[in-house]
């Protein structure tokens, strides 16, 4: 057993791999927040004066709210007024027109992360919207969607360019009111992604999104939409990696989805942030409201998220199953090593007829990570022949860390069926031995087994991220066990 | 010299000492059973030169081809040749055996200098050594050893044993929970692997498997100690009078016989 735990605490304290800051000149406001730093970015950003409306509401309603503590995590007290609400990459002259005039800088931070981008977009596929810090710099692919009439774009494009799909969908799904974050976030975001896919429209590509938080002590504040309208069908991938710091980092980030008649979208997040030192110092705090609306029948979301990174994570990406035979599936994977605390999981709201929803949740914890499920299945009166399925387990690594898994399940008829399974399994030593005498390395070994307990979730992935995932997984374990 | 060369080894686990003195030689090409009661370290022994860090050797020495095996990682014994076929294999949920031993035999012909297989001629090696172990296929695609009857574990393990080619193979106690047939096909896949470069130690209670797998060279375990060395004859004298007539004690010996 010694050598086991040794192992494990060899891959508690690899390094972040990923830490790296680009030197580029920043065009940041004073820190601390009041109406004016809103009024300042929202003049910064051209906005109407409704989106400003919008944001000064929600400002007014955060200052009568208090910040949530039911979660299963701990951390020091944030004190708001010290962080800066805006920054963006300094213009050159007015916004980067081409890749061209994008800072070289920031290309090459792109290229170390491996972002598909230029020629790698087209070898793989993928359209990026690259968000560095909070303004969107490069979007390709744009022309070949805008010919399905596709849109995909930064949230201020979208803002100038399509202010009545923005209007009518913000905050449709996440009130400016509903929560301490969105609330926040809803007042200071500064950019995102919005995406809108027509009637009957399959989006034939994957769209991704890059988020990097880079410069020091800005706090990031994404806000991200996305409609599938009738029958249509989008992918779209979210994913993250961030340099090194020392001080916190607040992220409070929105994502509303919405799913109209037979309107499908996949929604999947490789999130890994920085988490903080071996001692537990630094990392992300990652607070993020995520919510999906289908509204139509037979429309369908699907959640699936592989969380490593982050010193906190505060997420529950959730599903409002309003229209009849609606869809909702959340897939997760959260590893929490070293000092690490994730508080994640799903809601599940069924209010239209047979309407299901499946939830599997693999939770990994090492070192001293902390790891929580917190899931709620809610099934209203008007939900008959409601179906849930939810599968939630946790695998140990060491003895210094923790699984906890709370699920509620509310059932207000009766025509309606839930399931839910949980499992607590621990790699033990005579599995790693097992390995070892067949020649297999102890890490080796490791992220076989942790790969084999997540794999139902990887299989949700799209190809290309889920190898991502992988190599993402086996380098937050790296050295953990033995 | 012998391939391996155990001198004087002392083992405990916790506090208790288990191996109190072992000498033994295994050249290439032998087949040496270690018999003895429960309890007097046979398994222990096959433990320890697998490098299971749950015993510590407190004395003595073990060469295998001229290394000094005790300052070897399990894994590196692993790749240098030594294959240990256990009592109880262990279940692996999630990982498939197929993925597994693929891993397995990869990072093994590495170390051999040889090239790793791909996926097309893997699977050919496969299904020739399943048709010698007369194995369902379908375990191949299950997770490793989990929810398998006790049978197909034993099976999995000389499968996997055919498949890695090890030049020392330690089969510990690999007849227990087995049926005639499936004893007689385990020791069919065993003795196909026979040869002039294997060596094997076949660790077992029952003189039965040795029926099948006809030893060269049989000891016998007591409390720590080689009290008896023979050859196979010395097998079918503990079958006829028991481990009692060395005068060694065995709690099992009235269920023992088969």
């Amino acid at each position: 057993m010694s050598d086991s735990t040794n192992t494990i605490e060899t891959f508690a304290n690899q390094e972040y791999k990923w830490g790296f800051v680009t030197d580029i000149e920043a065009d940041a406001i004073p820190r601390g927040l009041n109406e004016d730093v809103i009024r300042l970015i929202s003049a910064k950003k051209q906005e109407p004066e409704w989106l400003l409306d919008w944001r000064l509401k929600a400002y007014r309603h955060w200052q009568t709210m208090t910040e949530p503590t039911w979660a299963n995590v701990h951390y020091p007290p944030i004190d708001y007024q010290d962080i800066i609400y805006y920054s963006s990459p300094k213009a050159k002259k007015d916004g980067p027109k081409s890749l061209d005039e994008v800072d070289p800088e920031l290309l090459k931070t792109y290229e170390k992360l491996g972002i598909p981008l230029q020629e790698r977009a087209i070898l793989a596929g993928v359209a990026v919207d690259a968000v560095f810090d909070s303004v969107s710099v490069a979007t390709t692919f744009k022309e070949k969607l805008k010919g399905l009439g596709i849109i995909f774009c930064s949230f201020s494009e979208a803002v100038r360019e399509h202010p009545d799909l923005v209007r009518k969908y913000l905050g449709s799904v996440v009130p400016t009111s509903d929560n301490f974050f969105a609330a926040l976030n809803s007042a200071v975001f500064s950019d995102g992604s919005f995406c809108y896919v027509p009637k009957g429209v399959r989006c034939p590509m994957e769209l991704s999104t890059y988020f990097r938080i880079n410069a020091k002590d800005t706090g990031q504040f994404e806000r991200t939409l996305i409609v599938a309208d009738e029958g249509a069908y989008v992918s779209y991938l979210e994913g993250c990696t961030a340099p090194m710091r020392d001080t916190n980092q607040l992220h409070a980030a929105v994502v509303e989805l919405v799913a109209l008649d037979n309107g499908q979208i996949k929604y999947s997040t490789v999130q890994n942030w920085y988490p903080g030192d071996k001692e537990g110092k630094g990392g992300i705090y990652n607070f993020v409201t995520k919510r999906g609306a289908c509204r139509g029948v037979n429309s369908k979301i699907s959640w699936t998220q592989v969380e490593t990174g982050s010193a906190i994570t505060w997420k529950y990406p959730s599903c409002l199953l309003i229209g009849d035979n609606s869809v909702g599936e959340f897939y997760s994977v959260a590893l929490t090593n070293n000092w690490q605390q994730a508080d994640t999981g799903t809601k599940m709201i069924h209010i239209g007829k047979n309407t299901t929803s499946t939830i599997v949740s693999k939770g990994i914890s090492a070192g001293h990570g902390q790891n929580t499920y917190r899931g709620g299945v809610k099934i209203l009166k008007s939900a008959t022949g409601a179906r849930n399925y939810s599968q939630c387990d946790s695998m140990l690594l060491g003895d210094q860390c923790g699984a906890h898994t709370f699920p509620y399940l509310e059932v207000k008829n009766t025509s309606s069926q839930v399931e839910h399974e949980a499992s607590t399994s621990k790699i033990g030593e005579d599995q790693i031995f097992y390995c070892r005498q067949r020649g297999i390395s102890t890490e080796d070994a490791v992220s076989m087994i942790v790969h084999g307990f997540c794999k139902e979730v990887f299989r949700e992935l799209p190809m290309e991220f889920a190898v991502e995932a992988q190599k993402l997984l086996g380098v937050s374990l790296e050295g953990s066990v033995g | 010299m012998s391939l391996l060369e155990i001198k004087d080894l002392h083992a405990t686990v916790g506090d208790r000492e288990i191996l109190k003195g072992i000498d033994l030689a295994v050249n290439a090409g032998e087949v040496h059973a270690i018999m003895g009661p429960n309890g007097s370290g046979k398994s222990t022994l096959a433990q320890v030169l697998a490098g299971r860090e749950l015993y510590i050797v407190t004395a003595g020495a073990v060469t295998y081809d001229g290394k000094d095996l005790l300052a070897m990682a399990p894994e590196d014994r692993a790749r240098e040749g030594i294959f240990l076929a256990f009592q109880y294999p262990v279940e692996i949920p999630g990982v498939s055996n197929m993925y597994f031993l693929k891993a397995a035999l990869n990072t093994i012909r590495k170390t051999r200098g040889l090239e790793e297989l791909d996926a097309f001629d893997f699977l050919n090696l496969v299904k020739e050594k399943m048709k010698l172990m007369e194995m369902d296929q379908a375990l191949l695609n299950r997770p490793v050893n989990t929810g398998f009857s006790g049978g197909e574990k034993k099976r999995n393990e000389i499968f996997q044993m055919a498949v890695l080619e090890p030049r020392l193979a330690i089969l510990d106690e690999t007849d227990s929970g087995l049926d005639i047939d499936a004893l007689r096909t385990v020791a069919g896949g065993v003795n196909a692997l026979r040869g002039p470069e294997r060596a094997m130690i076949v660790v077992t209670h029952y003189q039965r498997l040795l029926n099948y797998i006809v030893p060269d060279f049989v000891h016998v375990l007591s409390e720590g100690r080689i009290v008896k060395s023979g050859g196979k004859e010395l097998a079918l004298q503990l079958e006829e009078s028991g481990y009692a007539a060395l005068g060694i004690e065995d709690e099992e010996e009235a269920v023992g016989k088969v």
